[in-house]
Parts: structure tokens; sequence; C-alpha cells
């Protein structure tokens, strides 16, 4: 019966019926669901323990010397009561989680997280679907994550919660710009926007962290805002907010939102990974890349994969412990004035550089990154030493003029009202 | 009136929040593999008590297990907050002993002038604070219980001996 069905085939081409495909299909999915939720519950504890390691403590250590820590916490929300905040609108008070939740998941279908594993039934693509359009259904599916915390700020029928909600679609639309726009070297050099020809080009030509590092810290910088993470989680600004969009919400419908924030920075650093740090490519080499595929090739692959999507993630919270959280002119003003400028300009860059690589016959080898990373070098000195001057992030006092400032102090010093020490 | 608004002066020119933010990284990098932890595992370990730790009371007892009370009634005198019952009693013998001798740990206010007081050294304020009960009147301690605790006495402030050698 099973031989009827899974019909040996080339085990270096995909499978030739639609039985294994299904199978295929239903297994990444079933194990990939696990794993991303299961590795989501650990992030928790891992924040939990980095933070307490950077503040020079201990961390959860009592519930399965801490390991269980997520269980534990998972069981309490489950067994919590679910309330409801008078005169919320119910039914979008209820859709708003899920629709925070499901976008960072739906992300997860076109990222290819290791090289094909050849099978005796057919090889066995490790991405779900390997979208022609693949990397446009990403940043179409990003923007839907702001709809979830909108609503909840807004059926939650609360004060807090609502500016929570403005600040973060305000937040989300601004920066997402940024994000798009710097993505658009990585197509320049790549000529296409699928996932596995952006990876196959970063294999050959070096990885585009290198090749396009202003791009890439445009990219860290707007996954950041993205995530709603800090130095840019002002939608959940704690000392102004309460918790923001999640004020009213209690048990597991908080769990969610918190699940869907980890889920995000999973999604955030996987796109990272593929797009500046060449995926599930080994550096340094290509066999890796090229056929014939082995079982110990792909595992590799998804090792090396998975290991760069946990440093992006380590680096995640390692920036939250440490960095405080951005004022909110300063996130507009960095967001528009800054990012958008910059990666616009650094567009037209690479694509001048692209197209005086092409004009002199530049075959697009491994020698095509080493003209773009002098240059690269030389900008990353302009942005470090010279345009980084109080200008990216800047106090309030910095963007009044020299003789507002005067007139400010002179009247601070006539007040009787003194609000503090002159620093 | 116009309200003063504090404007601060920052060397804005001077700073770089780029290389801020990687100085900031690699200084809580720093903590982060810092094998060295300030937090004290409460339960399993704990900080020590000062020698003066006034806490929940213990009545000394005599070799063949008798309070040393003698319901002298000295202490319910003394007693600011007024915690402590005290009904005196005699034997055949003349020996006064207590019938009744209850501490409301609740109005206590542990200022030790009961075991100052105390001319046979019998009360005593205890070197001890993990004080958990069901009820309120869990913390009326009889005197069976004043002789059942068993945790140490604190060594009250001399003023001849000021560092409590």
């Amino acid at each position: 019966m099973t031989s009827l069905i899974l019909q040996v085939a080339s085990s270096q081409l995909p499978p030739n019926s639609f039985a294994p495909f299904m199978i295929y299909m239903i297994v990444k999915m079933l194990v990939v669901f696990t794993v991303y939720l299961v590795g989501v519950a650990m992030l928790t504890l891992a924040e939990r323990k980095i933070s307490a390691w950077i503040q020079d403590r201990h961390g959860p250590n009592r519930v399965g010397k801490g390991w269980l820590q997520p269980a534990a916490d998972g069981l309490k929300n489950i067994m919590k009561e679910e309330t409801y905040p008078a005169q919320a609108n119910k039914p979008l008070f209820i859709l708003a989680p899920m629709l925070a939740f499901i976008p960072a998941l739906l992300t997860w279908a076109v990222l290819p997280f290791a090289a094909p594993m050849p099978l005796p039934w057919g090889r066995m693509d490790m991405v779900f679907a390997d979208l022609p359009i693949g990397f446009l259904y990403i940043l179409a599916l990003s923007s839907l994550g702001v709809y979830g915390i909108v609503l909840a700020g807004w059926s939650s029928n609360n004060k807090y919660a609502l500016l929570g909600g403005l600040r973060s679609s305000a937040q989300m639309v601004s920066y997402e710009v940024a994000m798009g726009l710097s993505t658009i070297p990585v197509l320049l050099l790549a000529g296409n926007v699928t996932m596995n020809s952006i990876i196959a080009q970063q294999a050959v030509q070096g990885w585009n962290v290198l090749l396009l590092t202003i791009a890439f810290i445009i990219f860290l910088i707007a996954a950041f805002a993205e995530t709603n993470r800090l130095p840019f989680d002002l939608p959940e600004a704690e000392s102004e907010l309460i918790t923001g969009y999640h004020t009213e919400y209690s048990a597991m419908k908080f769990s969610m939102f918190f699940i869907a924030e980890y889920a995000n920075m999973v999604t955030a650093s996987a796109l990272m990974v593929t797009l500046f740090f060449g995926g599930w490519d080994i550096p340094f080499t290509l066999w890796d890349n090229l056929a014939p595929y082995t079982v110990a090739k792909s595992l590799l692959t998804l090792g090396f994969f998975l290991f760069k999507v946990l440093f992006f993630l380590f680096f995640f919270m390692w920036i939250r412990w440490t960095l405080p959280r951005f004022r909110y002119d300063q996130l507009m003003s960095l967001g528009w004035k800054l990012m958008l400028p910059l990666a616009l300009i650094y567009i037209v860059i690479v694509a001048f550089g692209v197209l005086a690589l092409d004009a002199v016959g530049m075959p697009r080898d491994r020698w095509y990154g080493a003209p773009l990373i002098t240059l690269n070098v030389v900008l990353l000195v302009v942005l470090f030493l010279v345009l980084d001057r109080g200008r990216l992030v800047s106090p309030a006092s910095h963007r009044a003029r020299v003789e507002e400032l005067d007139r400010l102090r002179a009247r601070r010093s006539r007040s009787t009202l003194k609000t503090g020490t002159e620093g | 009136m116009a309200i003063g608004i504090k404007v601060m002066h920052r060397p804005v020119e001077e700073v770089s929040y780029l290389r801020a933010t990687l100085s900031g990284l690699g200084h809580t990098f720093k903590h982060l593999i810092d094998p060295h932890k300030v937090t004290l595992q409460y339960p399993e370990e704990k900080w020590p008590l000062s020698p003066r730790w006034r806490g929940t009371h213990r009545m000394l007892t005599t070799e063949d297990g008798k309070a040393k009370c003698v319901a002298c009634g000295l202490c319910p005198t003394v007693c600011p907050s007024n915690c402590i019952k005290l009904v005196p009693g005699e034997d055949e013998q003349g020996n006064r002993y207590p019938l009744v001798f209850e501490i409301d740990e609740f109005r206590c206010i542990f200022c030790g002038y009961c075991q100052e007081v105390c001319p046979e050294e019998a009360i005593h304020v205890g070197r001890h604070y993990e004080n958990a009960e069901y009820s309120r009147d869990g913390f009326v301690y009889d005197l069976e219980r004043l002789m059942a605790q068993t945790h140490p006495v604190c060594e009250m402030w001399d003023p001849s001996d000021e560092k409590g050698q």
C-alpha cells in the first residue's frame, strides 16, 4: 500500500507524484510549527535569563532548574481568568491577539531553512513554498502585524491602550518604509525576489552583510522597530502607557501578544539571516550549495541556519537590556529624517556601483563583492565618524534654534518655578 | 508667570550614538559573562543577622524544663505597647510562677524592654524573622509556645561594650 502511494523516485529531483509532496509538506509543517512554538517558549526563558545575567542576577532557577519556567508560565496563563473590559468591542478584542500572532507564523512559509534533503521518494525542499514573489510576500505580511496591535488598542476602550495602538501604527508605518527601501540593494545584487536566488547569490559573491553593510544596519534598526522591541518599544512604554495596547488583556490573550512578540523576533531574525547572512549557506565554501544533495549536508546547513538565527535572537535581547527607550520624537525623526534618506541614497550608490561594475565587464563571481566591500568601508567611516555627531539621535535642545535656546534659558533664570539644576 | 523650562546642555557635536551603543553593548556583555552574581538564594542562603536583632520572643527554661519566669510583673509594666498578659500564681513552697503568660506579637513593637527589665533573664527577644500563621490568633504566643522556640536570642546593647564584644 505504502509503495503504491510513495513511488520510489530520483532522490535528487522533486517527487514526481502528489502523495509524497503532501506528506513532505505535512511533516515539515508539524516539525517546524512544533519547533517554532517550543522555541518561542524557550525564548521567554532566554530573555529572562539574559536580562538576569546582564544585571548580575541568576534569573529563573526554581521550576525544574529554570527549564520548566515557560511551561509553568503557560500553565498559569491558561488557568487565569479572562477579563473583558466594559464597553470593549468584543469580537475585535478577541480577534486582535490572533492577528498579532498569525502573520509572524505565515512568514515562515517562504523562508528556506536548509539545503534540500534527498529522500527515497524524491527531494524534499527545506522550504514550504518557494514562491516566485517570495520576498514581496514577506514584506506584505510583516505589515499585517500592525493590525493586531492597532485593533487591540482600539477595541480595549482604554485611553492608554488606544495611545499605544496609535503609536505602534505610526511607528510601524514609518519604519516599514525604511525597511522596504533597505532591501532594494539586496534585490539589485540578486536580480530576483525569490529567497533561494538571494541565498544562491550570497553563496557565490559573499554575504550581503559585507557587500551591503549600510542596508543591513538600516534593516536591523527597522527590524527592532517592526518587532516593537527596545529601544523602540514605544507602543508598550510602561513608564507612560502602563503597557500600551495590551493593558486590558489578561490570561492567555495577553500571552498571545507575548508569544507574538517573540514569534516576530524569530521571523525578523530569520529574515535578516536570509537576506544578509547567506541564509543556510556555510561561509567560505560552495560545496554545501551545489548538487548532489545529501542528508548530512542538509542537516549541517540547518544547523548553521539555526545558529545564525539564534545569534540574532540573542542580539535582540542583548540590545534590549543595553539601550534605554527612545523618545517619541526621536523615533520619528530617526525614521523619517535619517533612515529614509540614508536608504534612498544608498540605493542610488549601490545602483551606480552595480552599473559601473557591469559596464567594466566584471563577472558576477566571488570577486564581484570586493569593490562593493571597499565602497561600504568608505561609507561606514563617513557614517560613524562624520554623520553620527549628535545628528542621529539628539536631545530636544539640539533641534531648537540657538537664539530660541538662549531665550528659554533666560526665561528659566527669571522664573521662580525652577525645575532642577541646570546641567 | 512663565514656567521655567529646563534645557540641558549636552555636547551633541562630540557624541556618537552608534559608538556609544557599541561601548554600551560591550559593557553589558562583560556583565553577561561575569560569573559573579549578587543574588542571595534566599531559602537556602541567608544573610547573617545582627547580634542585636530583636524578633519574636522566646522564654528560657531551667534544667528541669520549667519557665525561668517568676511572674514578678516587671515586663507587662515596662511594655510600651501593652502586649504582655501575665497572671501570677504561687505553688505550695511559695514560689511564684506564671499561670498565664501571653505575648501578642502583633501588638509588640520589638523594643526589647521586656528582656532588658527581666531580673531572671527569662523572656528574650529572638534573632528570628520568618513568621507565618494562617490566622491572627496564631500570633498570640502563649507560655508553652514561647518555651518551645529554639532560635538564638538577642544580645542586648551594652553601654560599656558598645561594639557588642
